[in-house]
């Protein structure tokens, strides 16, 4: 396993995340994540597994963080949305949680130290093998998260459906002369109304 | 280690901001800070099973990804904003 | 024939479930027939099983009728059982046969009433309860009749109970015999424990056999049921609540006050006579207690205003004779007093009901005046009744009565020169007070117009009362009068006789006659003082110590003030002080805890899921602390 690539990416992945819970433009929160996805990815791959790096790639920073901005940018939040983050982002506010993560990673810490730790080897595990172990004994959680998969969908249809409550759309959409469907979707373009504004 | 860490840092995301899409953000990081952490443990003794799990956390992540987008998308046409404190309803 | 006893309790009882469910409903003439209808029956069945039991008595003397086992636990069984003999035989039929005069009586007096039907539905509930007290067979089941009955007292008193006053006279009844009620209670459980069973021929049984007289568990059990005794008749020290308890309707005071239940003590004491006679002290001090009881309120009786205060004392009065012949061991004597008192007192407060309802309810006798022509049921039913309760010699039932009942307080064995004596002074009150009474209210100048025509609901049952008044007595007559002993020997069946000592210096004959001077003189002074001289009546009462004397009777010997400090204060200052309860503290404290705690809770669900993440987190990190180091 080439320990520097090793070291590099995990550099870049932690960097990125902490730019990613610490940055009050969404967007470029997103970006930077799929930048620590991405170096996780890399990770996989000197780990020996070329398989999951792929998927990590393709599905998790491609699928997932795409959709992440597809939201984001559907609800059009606005540069008020990112002042009133910083209002939010006080200092103070982070010194309990910080405390938090710190023991939780003195403690792994303390695991690794007093556990069985080796390098690991370096063989590599082919997606053959994957998909042999995927279809042989863990067949079950196959079928399982397919379910779970079918579930998300309707429930995020069902969700994301919303009946028009049409009067007060209508009287909206009166008040602000806008002869469309306005209330349609939630895209508001640009009637001035405050978005994310607390 | 770095499974841990990055872990930690979703903890911290996750308590910390206050914006509902920020909050899945930093469930996603804790998300693929666990898989990193099967696969690991897969890769050490040089198995598929670490794979698979990461195959499953992963099917996991894009259902609740797409589940909690829309609430998302809820949240923001009941409140109009995104701020997660202000869905207090259910205290008491 | 007997076996239809147990009809005699049940009936009245039935009649009651009906009066208080359907009664309201229906209108006052079904009510009027059901409630009088069912004494009617009651009084009739006891006219059957009397003669039945004069042609053919059963076995033994006593019929037992057992209708069930009321409770079977361990040793303990007392039953719903009926017992007839000769005692519970003439009880039965007094109280049946004036409750049926006295409900008669009362259809017409409380027509203009609201509330008849509650009025019959109570008054046949005391008739059910009466009559199962007297016919027990048991004492607990006496105790429930016995409670029953204290119960509709406590009901009738209070009847028109918007007047809190009738509430507050219902109360003081209730609260003042419960004291008894509860010495009663005692007494029972003492016997059952060291006698074991309460079945009151067995109980007698036992008790002779394994008491010796005058010890001191007879001479305790004795008190104990002459406590509970003492408050049911109201004699001293509990009489206080009669007097008050004049609040209710004047048929109820007939009834209940007057003829029967307040005799209830002395029946009490005539059925255990046994335990009685084994605790001589105990006796004795019935005695005491009848012979202070019948002066004491003779004199109170004799200051009063009220028209049916001046009943209610002469009540107490004249159970204090009933107790004075038992505690000198004349059972069957005080039982012939029981019977005649019961016709004539009931006449009386029938007579005063009759004036009371023609002056439209005015009861002080200084308002009236001259009423003998205008009211001549209630003139000849006071001159009867109040006659017979002086005791008018050879016409009147209470003249032998009494007279039997003086006679043996001079020669029993437990008699004494000093309780003769009290009942002579007794004489001359009762003659007094009834007299003056009588002069005050229906001779002199008219105070008040009346213009009133009885119906013949109440002039039926005054007549039927004014001839059992006069005639009752006839079946006892002393030695000097043709020596009737029919009555006393009827009651020989089951109550010992009277012993006669062998004491010098009075013969029946001799006592009667000083009993009849001793009449005669409280007549005249009567007469002078309130007929024909009012000034000097006027005067004496005028005088300092005539007025603090009188003031002193008129409260009733300041019992009533002495229960209002011993008692009554002390215990309203304690229960308003400690009206935070520290032990309510206690409890409440707990309920502080929980709501505290609740507090607490409560603010954990935020509602806001960070506050949840951040708690679970560090929950974690708390449990995998814990794993690793502990």
């Amino acid at each position: 396993m080439n320990v520097i690539a090793f070291y590099i990416a995990a550099v870049i992945a932690i960097v990125a995340t902490v730019l990613v819970i610490t940055l009050k433009n969404a967007v470029h929160a997103l970006l930077y994540l799929a930048v620590s996805l991405i170096a996780v990815a890399v990770i996989f791959y000197d780990l020996g597994a070329p398989f999951i790096a792929g998927l990590e790639v393709i599905v998790y920073a491609g699928s997932i963080i795409v959709l992440f901005i597809f939201v984001v940018m559907m609800l059009n939040l606005g540069k008020r949305a990112t002042a009133s983050e910083a209002a939010l982002l006080k200092p103070a506010m982070w010194i309990g949680p910080v405390a938090l993560a710190a023991i939780l990673i003195g403690e792994m810490a303390y695991l690794l130290e007093h556990g069985a730790m080796g390098v690991p080897a370096a063989s590599v595990v082919t997606p053959r093998a994957v998909g042999i172990a995927l279809y042989g004994p863990y067949v079950i959680g196959v079928e399982l998260s397919s379910m779970l998969l079918m579930a998300a969908l309707v429930g995020a249809y069902h969700l994301g459906w919303h009946k028009q409550p049409k009067l007060e759309i209508q009287d909206v959409s009166r008040e602000y002369g806008t002869g469309t469907d306005a209330g349609r979707d939630s895209i508001r373009t640009g009637s001035g109304r405050p978005a994310g504004a607390a | 280690m770095l499974a841990g860490i990055l872990f930690a840092l979703g903890v911290v995301g996750l308590l910390v901001r206050r914006n509902l899409v920020f909050v899945l953000m930093s469930i996603e990081i804790m998300l693929n800070a666990a898989g990193l952490a099967f696969v690991s443990a897969g890769a050490r003794w040089a198995q598929a099973d670490g794979q698979v799990m990461f195959i499953f956390i992963l099917a996991m992540a894009a259902s609740e990804v797409a589940v909690g987008l829309a609430l998302v998308l809820q949240l923001y046409r009941e409140k109009q904003s995104l701020d997660l404190d202000s869905v207090d309803e259910m205290k008491g | 024939m007997f076996k239809l006893l147990f009809l005699v309790p049940a009936i009245p009882f039935a009649s009651f479930l009906w009066l208080a469910t359907v009664g309201p409903r229906t209108s006052r003439r079904a009510v009027a027939i059901v409630g009088v209808g069912s004494i009617a029956a009651c009084a009739l069945l006891s006219l059957l099983l009397t003669g039945s039991y004069l042609v053919s008595p059963p076995l033994g003397g006593a019929y037992t009728q057992v209708l069930w086992t009321w409770i079977a636990a361990g040793g303990f069984t007392p039953q719903i059982g009926l017992y007839l003999d000769v005692l519970s035989l003439v009880m039965m039929l007094v109280v049946s046969f004036v409750s049926f005069v006295i409900h008669l009586y009362s259809a017409e007096f409380m027509l203009g009433e609201e509330g008849y039907s509650r009025f019959f539905a109570y008054m046949n509930l005391f008739v059910a309860s009466m009559i199962t007290l007297v016919l027990a067979n048991n004492l607990l089941l006496l105790y429930l009749g016995w409670e029953g009955v204290g119960l509709c007292s406590y009901l009738l008193i209070g009847f028109w109970y918007q007047d809190s006053v009738n509430g507050a006279a219902a109360q003081k009844a209730f609260i003042v015999t419960r004291v008894g009620d509860t010495a009663f209670a005692i007494g029972l459980f003492l016997l059952f424990t060291h006698l074991g069973t309460l079945d009151i021929q067995e109980l007698m049984r036992r008790a002779s056999e394994q008491w010796s007289t005058g010890s001191s568990l007879a001479i305790t059990a004795a008190a104990l049921l002459l406590g509970g005794a003492v408050g049911k008749s109201a004699q001293l020290p509990l009489q206080t609540w009669l007097p008050d308890a004049m609040a209710g309707p004047t048929p109820t005071s007939a009834l209940i006050h007057a003829a029967t239940m307040v005799t209830a003590g002395v029946y009490l004491i005539a059925r255990t006579h046994v335990q009685f006679s084994l605790a001589p002290p105990a006796q004795f001090a019935v005695a005491v207690v009848g012979a202070a009881t019948l002066l004491l309120a003779g004199c109170s009786s004799l200051v009063q205003r009220d028209i049916k205060r001046i009943l209610a004392y002469s009540t107490i009065s004249q159970i204090g004779y009933m107790f004075l012949a038992l505690g000198v061991g004349a059972w069957s004597a005080a039982i012939f007093h029981l019977m005649t008192h019961a016709f004539f007192k009931a006449l009386l407060f029938l007579a005063a009901g009759v004036v009371i309802q023609a002056l439209h309810h005015e009861h002080d006798i200084f308002k009236m005046g001259g009423l003998r022509r205008d009211l001549p049921y209630g003139f000849w039913g006071f001159v009867i009744g109040g006659s017979a309760l002086a005791g008018l010699p050879l016409i009147t039932a209470g003249f032998y009565s009494k007279d039997l009942i003086l006679w043996h307080t001079w020669s029993s064995p437990q008699g004494s020169i000093a309780l003769w004596i009290a009942g002579m002074i007794g004489v001359f009150l009762t003659s007094l007070y009834i007299y003056r009474l009588i002069f005050l209210v229906f001779y002199g100048d008219k105070k008040m117009e009346v213009s009133h025509r009885s119906h013949w609901r109440i002039k039926l049952p005054v007549v039927a009362l004014c001839f059992l008044s006069i005639v009752g007595g006839f079946v006892n007559m002393p030695r000097a009068l043709g020596n009737v002993t029919a009555f006393t020997d009827l009651l020989h069946a089951s109550l010992p006789e009277a012993l006669e000592a062998n004491k010098a210096g009075m013969t029946e004959g001799l006592s009667e006659g000083l009993a009849a001077i001793s009449f005669g003189c409280g007549l005249i002074a009567a007469y002078v003082l309130f007929l024909r001289r009012r000034s000097i009546a006027n005067a004496l009462g005028a005088s300092s110590a005539g007025r603090a004397i009188h003031r002193f009777w008129f409260a009733d010997w300041g019992m009533d003030w002495i229960y209002d400090r011993a008692f009554v204060r002390p215990v309203i200052w304690f229960s308003t002080i400690d009206r935070n309860d520290f032990i309510d503290a206690f409890y409440d404290g707990v309920a502080g805890l929980t709501e505290l705690s609740w507090r607490a809770l409560r603010a954990t669900e935020s509602g806001r899921v960070r506050w949840y993440a951040a708690w679970i987190t560090a929950g974690t990190v708390i449990f995998v602390a814990i794993a690793l180091w502990i």
